[in-house]
């Protein structure tokens, strides 16, 4: 009583399964924040009210891995820190993704040297890169909705 | 006479033999101390109540590779009621990188020693917790050391892309 005369003939929607769950996945995707250095910054000011990435579901930028689907590695990763990244990446739940936010994240930047892992993707396995010094936050967001794409096109068969 | 020079005074009158310079650059006074001596003389910066160094800022090392005395150890010593520096520094030679720790009389100079123990690889004698404090515990080698590698990566261009990719140790899931 009353709900179908507030939304009218509402009818049926139709879709696929894939779709359906990799549309809500992509719509609460909660990040786990592993700001490491100046990149930290730029991702603290994307989640800030000017930027405001809980427009795409972002709530909460969370320490804690195993309530969040995303890891966010902002800055560079020193080899004392890597095995710390790993196990946290371990401790997300599946499905889980890794944005490797900045250069040095990415491939080492200007840090070429014994102390500082050459891009995190030898660690743990990265979806996407964004390049930048620090990227500014239209940078990671655009890194975010890419990723949004990515899993947009994951299929069901993969899942298994 | 202000307190530096009080106490290079101090020093001269009580350690003569263990000086064998005072240097000084600019308005900074550095006293070059016998590495057997330097317990001595910090003690006697502290505990003379005209002088009273009773805080130790800093404490480092230099390597000066390939020249012998090869490392020189660094102590920056203040005076907080006379609002003065004064350093100290003890050269060591490469081969016995040894030298006594000052931990008990500056028990702040645990962390700093294991600082230059990590980074240097210069042991500090009855140091009570001599463990490496930066690199991770299983680390070879001493990185801030003149003949250390960079550990320097070829960088991937557009030309040697591929090449380097087939050889990188990506992640697996």
């Amino acid at each position: 009583m009353g709900v179908e005369q507030k939304l009218g003939n509402l009818g049926m929607v139709t879709s696929r399964l894939e779709e359906a769950v990799n549309w809500s996945r992509t719509r609460a995707m909660w990040p786990m924040l592993f700001g490491l250095a100046c990149c930290a910054i730029e991702m603290m000011s994307a989640q800030a009210a000017e930027y405001d990435m809980s427009r795409f579901g972002m709530e909460l930028m969370r320490p804690s891995p195993r309530q969040s689907d995303l890891m966010i590695v902002a800055g560079r990763v020193s080899r004392k820190m890597a095995p710390v990244l790993r196990r946290l990446y371990d401790q997300m739940p599946d499905p889980k993704w890794v944005i490797a936010m900045g250069d040095c994240a990415s491939c080492g930047g200007v840090f070429n040297n014994y102390a500082i892992v050459q891009g995190v993707d030898e660690v743990v396995p990265v979806d996407v890169y964004v390049a930048g010094c620090p990227p500014r936050p239209e940078a990671l967001i655009h890194g975010i909705l890419t990723l949004h794409d990515k899993v947009r096109g994951e299929k069901i068969k993969d899942w298994a | 006479m202000d307190v530096v020079d009080q106490a290079v005074e101090a020093l001269r009158a009580q350690m003569r033999d263990a000086i064998p310079a005072v240097e000084s650059f600019r308005g900074e006074t550095t006293v070059v101390v016998r590495r057997e001596a330097i317990g001595q003389a910090c003690r006697i910066l502290r505990d003379d109540p005209s002088l009273s160094f009773n805080l130790l800022a800093a404490l480092t090392a230099v390597d000066y590779w390939p020249e012998e005395p090869r490392f020189a150890v660094v102590y920056e010593l203040y005076s907080i009621g006379h609002q003065a520096f004064l350093r100290l520094r003890a050269p060591l030679s490469g081969s016995g990188a040894e030298i006594p720790s000052i931990e008990s009389i500056f028990p702040n100079a645990n962390w700093h020693e294991r600082e230059v123990f990590d980074m240097f690889g210069i042991t500090f004698t009855g140091n009570s917790d001599l463990r490496r404090i930066l690199m991770p515990f299983d680390w070879v080698g001493h990185p801030l050391r003149k003949d250390y590698p960079l550990g320097y990566e070829e960088v991937q261009f557009s030309f040697n892309h591929e090449e380097i990719d087939r050889r990188k140790p990506y992640a697996r899931e």
